[in-house]
């Protein structure tokens, strides 16, 4: 078994995100290959050792990792009498197989022992480890803390903590989240001060932390006194030692392998990670997006296992004579989830090639095109897909009936660990507010356009690609209503402006796939037909002014 | 960081300078899980066309106990298999995995070889490399004779150890290793050179390391023919094999007739009885 390779849909995305490109703007002109002996040598030695690695992921995640994933589920993280969480024994022995695989340190530089790989390899492989397990991604998908420090901190620590990092022998934690600090990070509370010694220390509370038993800490704190807003917040690391006690991890309805600590900092020794009060405003926006890109691709693969769950099932399981496969309510049910999936996964691998393209363009003009993309599109695809992830979820067990609501199957497991994706890195609500920004502002609309103007279309897509088009239009319609509204009536709205612009922008990604893909046209036309149907309804809603939600009575009526 | 190898005495080498040099013999082999109706030629021989070419099974637990006795006391890890130059691919693998060096064994002078055969010709190459310690998987899923591994350490004249589960080397230098022997467990210690046969209750071959795959994807193994190996001709392929497949046999194990017993104390007494009396129990 093998979770890459028997996924033709990953390759798809992939060889439409044409990873020669990518590469040659990660390798930066294949100059590293003279002295790294892995590094590839040209664009297209670099696709095809991609292409090795995913299959490398694809193995372990199938073989190895997926089925240790129902007991990992079971028996979960324990909180010791000794103060150590113990991880489950399947997560304990993934992290030494991803370790001794050399997948750790994925995007990290090759002088620190990493592969340099783009954002979009380390999404596949991100959404192949999570079908395994997704409680596992929470410590795979922590590689993100390790490009922190690459990009942010001093040499000094970067030669300290990354080659670890990258071989796995340490793990590390982003650690944000305190009691009175959720979705509102500027409220962070924890104080960060120089000491006598001239070294910092940190003093504080912080909450809901996945993997906060890592070795490696990256801790938001106030570090400029009498400030209250995010401007006084800055990041510091802290190793794990003696003054960070974790005092007890959270009983969670999923992702059981995943341990969600709660952390004292009792004056704890730490280092300041490049500027004061760049903290929140620039650092943690910055790992944020990543981390949201691999909440997506987690989303992905949690949806990707749920559907396959459900498609065998509704093959194998005979009533009334037939397999449940065959009838129609049930068909329809699969096609839903399967294009659902599919448009998340054209959504997310978008937005990760944007994410490359950012980082790897020098073309300045360019490069803004693509930093304006990645600011809509990155919270588009961590709301489309993981609100996706569960709706699948859901629908597999809905397929298994009562089995599926029973543990013997693992539709009941993937429904709970799916639950959290719309929850952790900013809730959905968070994500819309962040997207419908580049929808109002026109981005939105320029994304689209660049996917439908890079091809020519034949006469079996040019109607949909119309489709697509009507979709924007109603989108600029409703977009020109809005604004003539009040900012609550404006936020009222966001909801409905982002889910037409996923119908819009999926569309438009399933076109380009479709004109190399033929299997593809059956999902587009499908796709098209509903996502108009729906765009109409949405529009409608948005233009009538309606406001009923917020109006002031509302709150005395509901009562 | 690997610790400083142990002081390692006690044979012939002197192993401090060089580093424990071990070769792991590994075959590839037909993935006998995924047989299907044209698996057998008319002959009885293997139609190895008809299935995917898999690195044998317990192979992967011998070089994952050699690579890990690499890692406790430092030196070289090298892997020899004999084949078709399509084995290149195992041996890849096993580059990947953090082998030192590969090595392959081909020429058509060698094929039909049976056991005898197979083995002579490995030692040959193996003692080439001169080694301290030989890792053999105990069988191969294609034959299951577990007799090459022996028959190696027979001809290198190396003490060899059979069915081990884990393998270490002392402080003395001497090799350690647990061996399942039916009823129970057994420790043993043996002086180097030494050949060991490990079964696939060892720990399970490390992953490939994405970085040694990328290095090495492309690599070729060092080619040996007969020639330089220095083999005796009579003794390799059909002339050096004087066993013959004279016929093959499916048989099917057919129950007999059944008895009942009550659900009750007494007939689980009478079960149990019966199943000890019959050899399945006890």
């Amino acid at each position: 078994m093998n979770f890459f390779t028997d996924n033709d849909d990953i390759s798809l995305a992939l060889s439409l995100a044409d990873m020669e490109r990518l590469a040659t703007l990660s390798e930066h002109g294949f100059c590293f290959a003279k002295d790294f002996d892995w590094a590839p040598k040209d664009a297209a030695d670099a696709a095809d050792s991609y292409r090795r690695v995913l299959e490398l992921v694809g193995e372990i995640a199938a073989e190895r990792l997926a089925p240790t994933a129902a007991e990992t589920d079971r028996n979960g993280s324990v909180l010791g009498d000794d103060g150590q969480v113990h991880y489950a024994k399947g997560i304990r022995e993934a992290i030494d197989l991803f370790g001794k695989a050399g997948l750790m340190g994925f995007t990290l530089p090759y002088k620190y022992g990493g592969l340099n790989m783009p954002a979009t390899l380390y999404t596949a492989a991100t959404e192949i480890v999570s079908r395994a397990d997704a409680s596992f991604m929470n410590i795979f998908g922590l590689q993100g803390i390790a490009e922190t420090i690459n990009a942010f901190a001093s040499d000094e620590l970067k030669d300290a903590y990354l080659p670890d990092l990258a071989a796995g022998r340490t793990t590390g934690a982003m650690v944000l989240t305190e009691p009175d600090a959720g979705s509102d990070l500027q409220a962070v509370a924890t104080r960060a001060y120089i000491a006598d010694d001239g070294e910092w220390r940190v003093n504080g509370v912080k909450r809901f932390i996945t993997n906060g038993c890592g070795d490696v800490l990256i801790v938001l704190a106030r570090t400029e006194e009498g400030s209250t807003d995010g401007r006084g917040l800055s990041c510091l690391l802290v190793e794990k030692g003696p003054r960070v006690r974790v005092r007890r991890i959270e009983d969670k309805l999923g992702i059981h392998g995943s341990p969600t600590c709660e952390i004292v900092f009792d004056d704890a020794p730490a280092k300041l990670i490049g500027l004061r009060q760049r903290g929140l405003i620039t650092y943690v926006m910055s790992l944020m997006n990543a981390a949201r890109l691999g909440i997506a691709a987690q989303s992905l693969g949690i949806g990707e296992a749920a559907l396959r769950v459900a498609t065998d099932y509704a093959k194998e399981r005979r009533q009334f004579g037939a397999a449940i496969a065959t009838f129609p309510a049930i068909a329809d049910l699969l096609f839903t989830m399967s294009s659902d999936l599919q448009a998340a996964r054209a959504i997310t691998y978008y937005a990760a090639v944007c994410v490359d393209l950012e980082r790897g363009l020098e073309d300045k003009q360019q490069s803004r095109k693509y930093r304006n993309f990645c600011k809509l599109l990155t919270p588009m695809a961590k709301y489309y897909s993981s609100e996706m992830s569960m709706r699948v979820a859901n629908g597999a067990v809905a397929v298994l009936g009562g089995s599926g609501y029973m543990r013997d199957y693992p539709a009941e497991r993937l429904l709970r660990d799916s639950r959290i994706t719309t929850i952790y890195e900013g809730t959905s609500q968070l994500q819309i507010v962040a997207a419908s920004g580049g929808v109002l502002g026109g981005t939105l609309k320029e994304a689209v356009e660049d996917v439908l103007a890079s091809r020519e279309w034949d006469e079996t897509l040019a109607p949909e690609v119309a489709k697509v088009r009507e979709v924007v239009a109603l989108i600029d319609e409703a977009v020109a209503f809005v604004k003539t509204q009040d900012a609550a009536y404006r936020d009222l709205s966001a909801r409905r402006l982002v889910d037409m612009s996923a119908i819009a922008l999926a569309g438009a990604l399933l076109c380009a796939q479709a004109a190399v893909c033929e299997q593809k046209k059956r999902i587009l036309s499908r796709w098209m037909l509903e996502g108009v149907a729906k765009a109409k309804a949405m529009h409608a809603i948005v233009v009538s002014g309606d406001a009923a939600p917020i109006a002031p009575q509302a709150d005395a009526e509901s009562r | 960081m690997r610790p400083a190898p142990p002081a390692v005495r006690n044979y012939n080498m002197d192993t401090t300078k060089r580093g424990l040099r071990s070769v792991v013999c590994v075959k590839q082999v037909p993935d006998t899980k995924q047989v299907t109706g044209d698996a057998m030629r008319p002959d009885g021989t293997i139609n190895r066309a008809a299935l995917p070419a898999i690195f044998n099974p317990e192979d992967r637990n011998a070089l994952e106990a050699a690579l890990s006795v690499r890692d406790a006391c430092g030196g070289t890890v090298a892997v020899v298999t004999m084949g078709l130059p399509a084995a290149s691919a195992i041996l890849r693998e096993a580059l990947a995995c953090g082998a030192d060096e590969v090595y392959l064994v081909t020429d058509r002078r060698a094929a039909a070889s049976d056991t005898l055969a197979t083995s002579y010709i490995l030692s040959q190459a193996v003692a080439k490399l001169r080694p301290d310690l030989v890792f053999c998987g105990r069988q191969a899923i294609d034959g299951d004779t577990a007799q090459v591994g022996p028959q190696i350490a027979e001809k290198l004249g190396f003490a060899l150890v059979a069915y081990a589960s884990e393998v270490s080397i002392d402080e003395h230098g001497l090799a350690v290793a647990r061996r399942d022997v039916g009823s129970g467990v057994e420790t043993t210690r043996t002086r180097l050179p030494a050949l060991l046969t490990v079964s696939s209750a060892a720990a399970p071959l490390r992953p490939r390391n994405a970085k040694l795959l990328m290095k090495y994807k492309n690599a070729e193994p060092t080619v040996w023919s007969l020639d330089d190996i220095g083999a005796d001709l009579s003794r390799c392929g059909k002339a050096g094999s004087p066993t013959n497949v004279s016929r093959v046999q499916s048989v099917v194990l057919a129950g007999g007739d059944y008895r009942a017993f009550s659900a009750d104390e007494e007939g689980a007494k009478a079960l149990v009885a019966e199943l000890v009396a019959s050899h399945t129990l006890g």
